[in-house]
């Protein structure tokens, strides 16, 4: 199946375009006689109208168009029932798909709900893992904070999908820590292969990105927030729960950003560390793409993603409307 | 106690993240094939690794392709900063958004939305389609790490140096440039490790004949991947490890590392 594309006319047209372009910028700057500072802006400019807005606008096209080229909803429907275009052919042909024992194919919804699931599992886990992390960074006494963050960083410097495999390794039924297991006599496990083995190679690769804006927001804070919470008869407990947590929201908000973001369209890991069932919605719409060679459909599921992702930034926004806690990256 | 905990806590959570580090590094020196087995030390991976045609292209695609990314995204970003942030506030707040748009969208929409770009106009994807992508995706971290700095500057400085008789070209060079100089070293090393360490849009970008290394990893993940590979990614880790050092040594005192 070919999707539309544009005449092969188009490409001349637009570097046409981008010449005039150049032209009217040259001709403004000697007519002005000197460069104006915003006109700096103008490559980039360009840049983003070919490279960020075009690319956009053809998700939405694709969207809303069938194979030659039609506006049609049906793109929406097959996000809905995974089945929806057998199931009209079907209809076409006379035959009531119901009767066939054809239902609605329900893939597609599984699989988001799937993503969406495993995505807040690993969020709330990199959390409960990840600010106590911070938390100890931030201590004053601990001292160490400044180096840590820096051994932090230093593993995404392996490529990351060589640090995910270097998890088979560890995981396989012949991997290193079911060795270990049968060297002191108990049973090997199967670690490998399902949804719990995708969800450490999320955490594992993610857990960073909760820990930095968290520690950012903790160690900037004033200490004398937490001190006059003290020395006015707080115990530690009541301290944390009404000072320093409250403060440190912004990081946390961050956090939560930059973990469930990428976990939704989390792409590969599953189909290393998976099984048959564990895809996710990143492998659909690149399986819908790729394999199946549907653009308009692929071009659908891509802009529900976008959607829900502005929808949930826009949810955390208004818990940190500033963006405090967005320091570091 | 407690500073026992917390050191035993910290130490965990880095265990947790260096572990598959170093089992990746010590398979690199594995005589045998097998990923669980020890079968001694050798250094026959890092020999092949050298005379392995397909890892040494996909070296060099990654490696020119970060550089020239990082180079000219620096470019586009610094100029681009310096004049979004002269803009007025209208234009100035749009062209912030549509910066921010790449960053808040999933790599795997931006590296789909490119390729239908591609596909959309009929260019065959390769090696400059992948180089166009990674600009694309590296621009607004140079932008963004630059914009700090210029809010940082006095804004009557570069009306100053004009008003004593500099060019607009000279004021840049001699005003702003200088005083942006932090923000466009980290806004560069940014863009080269984002550039270095990308899959997925490139994934999308470039055609099967022209891979980077993460490209390579991928279509060898499912077949199993060779030590090789291991080695070579040991060897970069190192290479970036003993770079860090350095630059860290040199601007101890300056600012610290920047993720």
């Amino acid at each position: 199946m070919t999707s539309f594309q544009a005449p092969a006319w188009s490409v001349p047209v637009l570097i046409a375009a981008f010449v005039i372009f150049i032209g009217l910028v040259i001709f403004y700057v000697i007519k002005s006689r000197g460069i104006r500072r915003p006109l700096f802006a103008m490559p980039y400019t360009a840049w983003v109208a070919l490279f960020t807005v075009i690319p956009c606008l053809l998700i939405a096209y694709y969207a809303f168009t069938d194979a030659a080229g039609r506006f049609t909803l049906d793109n929406f429907k097959s996000f809905w029932d995974s089945d929806y275009e057998m199931n009209r052919e079907l209809i076409e042909m006379g035959m009531d798909p119901a009767e066939l024992g054809f239902g609605r194919g329900t893939v597609n919804v599984d699989t988001l709900v799937y993503s969406l699931w495993m995505a807040l599992l690993c969020t709330v886990i990199c959390l409960a893992l990840g600010y106590p992390a911070a938390y100890i960074m931030a201590d004053r006494e601990f001292r160490l904070g400044a180096t840590i963050v820096v051994l932090f960083i230093i593993p995404m410097w392996m490529n990351f999908l060589l640090r995910t495999i270097a998890w088979m390794s560890l995981l396989e039924d012949n991997g290193l820590i079911n060795n270990f297991l049968a060297s002191i006599g108990l049973p090997r496990l199967r670690l490998m292969y399902n949804s719990g083995a995708v969800l450490m190679g999320m955490i594992y690769n993610y857990l960073p990105f909760m820990v930095f804006p968290i520690y950012n927001v903790l160690n900037k804070m004033d200490l004398k927030y937490s001190e006059a919470a003290m020395d006015l008869g707080a115990s530690p407990i009541k301290t944390f729960l009404k000072v320093t947590l409250p403060l440190s929201l912004p990081g946390v908000v961050s956090g939560i950003t930059m973990v469930f973001m990428p976990s939704v369209t989390t792409f590969f890991i599953p189909r290393v560390l998976g099984g048959g069932n564990t895809e996710m919605f990143g492998d659909l719409i690149e399986r819908t793409f790729l394999t199946a060679n549907n653009w308009n459909v692929g071009s659908a599921l891509s802009l529900i993603m976008m959607v829900l992702i502005l929808l949930s930034l826009g949810l955390l926004r208004k818990v940190d409307p500033e963006g405090e806690g967005e320091g570091m990256l | 106690m407690k500073k026992f905990l917390q050191r035993f806590y910290i130490i965990l959570i880095l265990l947790f993240l260096y572990v598959p580090i170093l089992v990746l590094i010590v398979q690199s020196f594995n005589a045998g094939k097998s990923r669980a087995k020890w079968e001694g030390l050798s250094f026959v991976w890092y020999e092949e690794l050298f005379k392995s045609s397909a890892i040494m292209d996909a070296l060099k695609v990654t490696v020119t392709i970060a550089l020239l990314a990082a180079v000219i995204s620096t470019v586009l970003g610094t100029l681009a900063a310096i004049g979004i942030y002269a803009m007025k506030k209208r234009p100035q707040a749009l062209m912030m958004t549509l910066t921010n748009i790449p960053m808040t969208m999933p790599d795997i929409v931006t590296g789909i939305s490119l390729m239908l770009l591609y596909l959309f106009f009929r260019v065959d994807r390769g090696y400059w389609t992948m180089l166009l992508a990674h600009i694309t995706f590296d621009i607004p971290y140079v932008i963004l790490s630059v914009m700090p700095k210029l809010k940082q500057m006095n804004k009557f400085s570069y009306e100053a140096a004009l008003d004593l008789g500099c060019t607009p070209g000279q004021a840049l060079r001699k005003v702003i440039l200088p005083a942006v100089k932090p923000g466009v070293v980290t806004g560069a090393m940014l863009a080269f490790t984002l550039s270095l360490d990308d899959f997925t849009i490139s994934y999308f970008t470039t055609s099967p004949l022209v891979q980077n290394l993460s490209t390579l990893i991928y279509s060898q993940a499912r077949k199993g991947i060779k030590p090789t590979l291991n080695a070579l990614s040991a060897l970069m880790f190192i290479t970036l490890l003993v770079l860090l050092l350095i630059v860290n040594r040199r601007t101890a005192d300056n600012h610290p590392v920047k993720s």
